[in-house]
């Protein structure tokens, strides 16, 4: 028996099957996705620098505090929303990919098709915000005179607050606030519309009943997993800009 | 519809588990992320009490991290099935990761160090402790912000 197992161990690496015992496909997946988080962690990493190397930063809890059909101030509430979707999303997904194991058709479809509302969702939550913070007009005193700026990757309204005219205004802040919010969240985003793209098309294929036919469901699995790496970097994105 | 579904698997116990532990990771991960949002408004009242700890704001960001790690763990071994993947892989996809320590350690560092040139001149000065300030303090007379663009 020991022999036994010994040999199948030392048979792993001498070629004919898979020495990790998945497919080329899943494995390479697997490798872009882990150069995908190093691309993210690059990123962030530079966010993380340059914010460490500046005396001031924005304070997130009242740049994003913006919900839709209201007027109150509600820091954290809108990407709570975001995050909570994008998580749902993901179960949807894994549901999806457990159904394609059991070869059910029907709920492949049905998990798949939430999956996508749910990316949808996202993206439109995305949308909302990047327009209140590039249309949202705010008062910044420069060189000695009010103006009204929006959050760009030019513009920050959100530095140090200073006594003018016997009454608080804000300064500019360090620009790289909106380029990194932007760029991070951005790239993000539209890691999120390749997925729901990547989505549609595995909806239709399974519709069609190519993988039924093909006997397995594995290209939900990678579909999935791309997908499951989105949510993993809007974790990360999620604690990077909006919670610390 | 063309295609049939004759190849339908029969559910089995195994699988009854599985799905499961799938939802068990969505409320871990769905119970994690209310955490992590209390704590985020915890900092915020905290913050809005002029002389705060700092320390204390500090400690509560490093729960937060930690938190999310725990998130990004279940997302990865769950929900991404690298949990069920054998030894060797997850080491191939694990130990290019650990870079991220050093990684980490290293930018924050340098932000750091540049930082503390910035208030000393490069050196040529005392540190100057730059002005605590808030980005916005509540009920500032400036927030008259709803005005869009149109």
């Amino acid at each position: 028996m020991e022999t036994a197992i010994a040999q199948t161990k030392t048979k792993l690496w001498a070629g004919g099957r898979s020495p990790f015992n998945v497919s080329y496909g899943k494995m390479m997946m697997w490798f872009f996705l882990m150069s995908d988080s190093f691309t993210f962690g690059a990123f962030l990493i530079s966010y993380g620098s340059i914010r460490f190397s500046l005396n001031n930063w924005v304070d997130h809890n009242y740049v994003f505090n913006e919900f839709p059909f209201t007027e109150a101030h509600l820091p954290l509430a809108f990407v709570s929303l975001m995050t909570f979707i994008l998580i749902f999303s993901s179960v949807t997904m894994v549901l999806g990919v457990h159904a394609g194991h059991k070869m059910n058709q029907k709920s492949v479809e049905k998990w798949l098709f939430l999956t996508i509302l749910g990316g949808l969702a996202f993206l439109g939550c995305q949308a909302y915000e990047w327009t209140g913070l590039i249309t949202g007009q705010h008062e910044v005193l420069v060189n000695g005179v009010i103006e009204h700026w929006g959050t760009t990757v030019s513009h920050n309204p959100w530095g140090p607050m200073v006594m003018h005219n016997g009454h608080l205004v804000a300064t500019p802040g360090p620009v790289a606030f909106g380029g990194y919010f932007f760029g991070i969240t951005g790239f993000h985003g539209f890691h999120v519309f390749t997925g729901v793209i990547v989505n549609i098309v595995m909806l239709i294929k399974t519709k069609r009943g190519d993988f039924a036919k093909r006997g397995h469901y594995e290209m939900i699995e990678k579909a999935g997993l791309y997908w499951h790496f989105v949510d993993l970097v809007w974790v990360f994105v999620f604690l990077c800009f909006y919670l610390i | 519809m063309s295609a049939e579904i004759t190849t339908q698997l029969p559910v089995t116990e195994a699988d009854v588990a599985h799905v499961k532990k799938i939802w068990k990771a969505f409320w871990v991960l769905l119970i994690l992320t209310i955490i992590e949002l209390a704590l985020g408004l915890t900092i915020y009242y905290i913050e809005m009490n002029p002389d705060y700890s700092d320390l204390l704001v500090l400690m509560i960001k490093g729960v937060i991290c930690i938190l999310t790690l725990a998130k990004a763990f279940y997302i990865i071994s769950i929900f991404m099935h690298l949990g069920d993947e054998i030894r060797t892989f997850i080491l191939t996809l694990a130990l290019p990761a650990t870079l991220f320590i050093w990684f980490i350690t290293a930018f924050i560092a340098d932000g750091a160090s540049f930082r503390n040139l910035r208030n000393t001149d490069g050196g040529s000065r005392t540190y100057i402790q730059p002005t605590e300030h808030h980005a916005v303090p509540l009920e500032a007379p400036a927030e008259k912000k709803e005005k869009k663009l149109d």
